[in-house]
């Protein structure tokens, strides 16, 4: 009988270990409700030091948005690029631009907000011994070529094109024209920075300081971060709740798992998986809007098989053996919509979006497609492989079902495969070194709401990421017509022709649209996310 | 007894190094961790260069791999990509995964090795033959399986426990994520507890003991049960190492940023740092593991000596 003492006795451990459990669960960490309720909303790591100048992917960007206002902010509803910390911004013949700022804007730490918050800061940005990831987005600025060279040490400290006049105003001189540049300033890396960033470094990147709605009260690198109201903010997009918690997540099953449990109030990366679901787990509580990105299929133009005068033949024939309805509707059960341009829907009519550019070459037509393919001297090599990255993304599913939808356009196969490759970092690698000889996903994340981010960053001649190396002479001329263009209405058209060019040469295949997607407890309300996908947290409302 | 630790600590010195050029050699060869760096589109030349040269990649892989050793000797591990130092990274990882590890072996310990004792005492029992299909049933079962349904069921249907864990994952978070980690483990120690006392259980010391008539509690415990322990605790000693470096998958299911994550996170932005850093450590987890586990042998078994 002492074998069923102890039998019981383990039992007793297992129900002991359930109920101390039990005590641990509950007990979330909401606050009080309505203006000083506070949101718990999921995050991942972010990648790199958060810096303004140094933060590319959307975890990061979503704290910037936060913390920071620039110049400009880009309405979340509209993708406007309206005055926000800057009065105007003139310009005369475009590529001198006088910028004043508005008066009463203090970071939160009381340091007023001058012409030198900006013109520091930019040249921080772009000074190339500071590592700044995003340095790029300074490259228009006049005298970028001497503080950041493509090889070598820098010549200057900082940019030549950069002048402060006083307090409220300082001037920029442009390397080009380029009408729409005032647009660009509503991205991040463009915000103001106090003094506080140079002189303790390490202090700020472990808490930053900005002038946005809200400050970092608490922040446990690689777990989580606390954001509060800040109640001096001067701006009119004060926060309509007392604070933010991200959390970080390993796992965006989880995150869901916890906004079903009550224990998170806004997701805002519905995993693939659950997408069956999210209608009744979520009802109208789930949010499934454009976002400005679209997936490609790239090609390799470095490689001789593929720069041929009846290559763009082959690819709308390629283009034309993809049926996207199928694909987004059963894969990504409609989170994608087809494309038929290559911009975004988030730009919108005026700001260049045109559904249906592309025409013909973009729409499913088997029959068509084999015709051309054949016409244009068949698929180089006799076998498309897409290359992709396995680790993240579920890009699997649709490389395959795009090969599935060519193989069965061909009659064969073989004639098209997916090419996993291991890690994100490696499939880079292999794209950058211009290794891949076949087909492989591309995609573009916007920087800022202009048909020009769609189109010169990825297919002028050796534009930075230009992984191809396409280059076509009539495309470059339209995109430099347009970017001198006073009017933006001509310019918006005028890159819409050089878009044209994209139809008939087919340099990458548009694929589709992604949306964002977001799911929120029936604590809060007014959730929206913007055109980058990211939730606007200061209007989110808690009940 | 002191001569066979010290040349057991001296053989480690060799596997060590092995075992850390192996991986610098591996996740070296995973690719170029910098091309990940700036997102789907390629970093500019010369900040690619500037980045190369401050993690140190722009050298030769033995030349790395020297610097990288002399450094982990002065204690520093080198910095992850997001500018966090790799050993505050472990400094908030391993207690996490220590933690979750105690638990799983505490009950692997506790919950196996009472059934192990009980089943075997009792072979061909009703008993015996519930708690053998109990685990195989549990071994059949991949870990995940048993982590999102028990997720499923206490965190989300009935809301016992939190769904995931807390950033600080105290002891009452991780029980549950523990049972399930240590769930597969339980059920080889159970079967190894039970096999090894049915076996002994004719031994002739323990009909001995019986026929000095002592109480069956102390026979089953001081005399049966600690000359059974030997490959239970062979198996335990090494599954220390391997729950903590394996966790992964059961971090993942409860957010839990423990050993497992980092690693994860270290492999997929290629960061050499945080992977190597983390993998020393682990090693050396492993070998004191394996020693311990090898000086336990002794103290088990009167008749095992050490010269």
């Amino acid at each position: 009988m002492r074998g069923a003492t102890q039998a019981r006795w383990a039992a007793c451990a297992v129900v002991v270990a359930l109920a101390a459990t039990a005590c641990g669960g509950g007990g979330s960490s909401s606050g009080g409700g309505g203006a000083n309720g506070i949101v718990s909303s999921s995050w991942g790591d972010p990648q790199n030091p958060l810096e303004p100048a140094n933060t590319n992917e959307v975890q990061g960007g979503k704290v910037l948005d936060m913390v920071f206002r620039g110049l400009k902010r880009y309405d979340p509803k509209t993708g406007a690029a309206d005055n926000m910390l800057a009065e105007k911004i003139d310009t005369k013949d475009n590529q001198n631009f006088t910028i004043t700022l508005k008066d009463g804007w203090t970071f939160s730490n009381g340091e007023k907000i001058t012409s030198k918050s900006f013109v520091d800061a930019w040249n921080y940005g772009a000074l190339l011994k500071n590592n700044q990831k995003n340095a790029y987005f300074f490259g228009y600025i006049d005298g970028y070529k001497d503080v950041h060279p493509d090889t070598g040490s820098s010549t200057a400290n900082t940019l030549s094109g950069l002048k402060v006049v006083d307090d409220k105003t300082f001037t920029v001189k442009l390397s080009q024209k380029f009408s729409l540049w005032p647009d660009t300033l509503g991205y991040p890396a463009f915000a103001p920075l106090p003094k506080a960033f140079y002189t303790d470094h390490a202090a700020w990147v472990a808490k930053p300081i900005g002038n946005g709605p809200y400050t970092v009260d608490k922040y446990t690198k690689g777990s989580s971060m606390s954001l509060r109201k800040w109640d001096k903010y001067p701006g009119a997009d004060k926060a309509q709740n007392g604070g933010i918690d991200l959390k970080v997540y390993t796992d965006n099953n989880t995150a869901y798992t916890d906004l079903t449990a009550g224990n998170l109030d806004l997701v805002d990366d519905v995993p693939a998986s659950q997408l069956k679901n999210v209608k009744a787990d979520l009802g109208d509580r789930y949010i499934n809007t454009p976002a400005g990105i679209i997936q490609t299929l790239a090609f390799p133009f470095y490689d001789k098989k593929w720069d041929t005068p009846n290559g763009a033949k082959v690819r709308q024939g390629l283009s034309m053996a993809i049926n996207r309805a199928q694909i987004t509707d059963q894969i990504f059960q409609k989170t994608r919509t087809p494309a038929s341009d290559w911009t975004s829907p988030v730009l919108g009519v005026d700001g260049g979006f045109k559904e249906g550019l592309c025409g013909a070459p973009c729409e499913y037509n088997a029959a068509n497609a084999k015709k051309l393919i054949q016409e244009g001297g068949g698929i180089p090599g006799g076998q498309l492989k897409i290359s992709y990255n396995g680790d993240t993304g579920s890009h699997k599913e649709w490389v395959d079902a795009v090969c599935n939808s060519i193989n069965k356009v061909m009659g064969n196969n073989k004639a098209c495969v997916g090419a996993p490759v291991g890690t994100f970092a490696d499939f880079r690698n292999q794209v950058t070194q211009q290794k891949l000889t076949g087909a492989w996903r591309a995609g573009w994340q916007m920087d800022y709401p202009l048909i020009q981010n769609f189109l010169q960053p990825l297919y002028y001649t050796d534009a930075s990421s230009n992984d191809g190396k396409w280059s076509n002479k009539e495309f470059d001329g339209l995109v430099d017509k347009a970017n001198a263009e006073s009017d933006r209405a001509r310019a918006v058209s005028t890159f819409q022709d050089a878009e044209k060019v994209l139809v008939a040469q087919m340099p990458v295949i548009p694929l589709w649209y992604q949306n964002g997607s977001a799911g929120y407890s029936d604590r809060i309300s007014n959730v929206s996310l913007n055109q980058f996908s990211v939730p606007v947290y200061e209007q989110i409302k808690v009940k | 007894m002191g001569r066979y630790v010290i040349r057991r600590l001296l053989q480690m010195i060799p596997v060590f190094f092995g075992t850390t050029l192996l991986i610098f050699l591996m996740v070296n060869v995973m690719g170029d961790p910098i091309a990940g760096l700036c997102g789907d589109r390629a970093c500019d030349p010369a900040t690619e260069a500037q980045l190369r040269a401050e993690f140190g990649l722009d050298k030769p892989v033995w030349q790395q791999y020297l610097t990288y050793m002399g450094n982990v000797f002065t204690g520093d591990f080198g910095t992850a990509f997001n500018g966090q130092k790799v050993t505050e990274l472990m400094a908030t990882a391993f207690p996490i995964t220590i933690r979750l590890t105690v638990v799983a072996i505490v009950f692997e310990i506790v919950i196996g090795i009472s059934l192990g004792v009980v089943t075997g005492l009792r072979r061909g029992r009703p008993v015996d033959t519930t708690v053998l299909i109990l685990t195989l049933v549990v071994i059949s079962i991949p870990t995940f399986v048993t982590g999102l349904l028990l997720q499923l069921l206490l965190g989300v249907e009935w809301g016992i426990i939190k769904p995931s864990v807390s950033p600080e994952a105290p002891f009452n978070e991780l029980l549950v994520p523990g049972l399930v980690l240590a769930s597969v483990s339980l059920a080889y120690v159970t079967r190894l507890t039970r096999t090894s006392i049915a076996e002994n259980a004719r031994a002739d010391y323990v009909r001995t003991a019986v026929a000095k008539g002592l109480p069956r509690r102390r026979v089953v415990i001081r005399h049966l049960l600690r000359n059974s322990l030997i490959p239970v605790v062979t198996f335990i000693g090494t599954d220390v190492g391997a729950l903590m470096g394996g966790a992964i998958v059961t971090e993942r299911i409860f957010n839990i940023h423990g050993v497992g994550f980092q690693l994860y996170q270290g492999i997929l932005r290629q960061n050499s740092q945080t992977v190597v850093g983390f993998v020393t450590i682990l090693v050396l987890v492993f070998l004191a593991a394996n020693l311990i586990v090898d000086l336990l042998y002794a103290v088990l078994d009167p008749r095992i000596r050490y010269a």
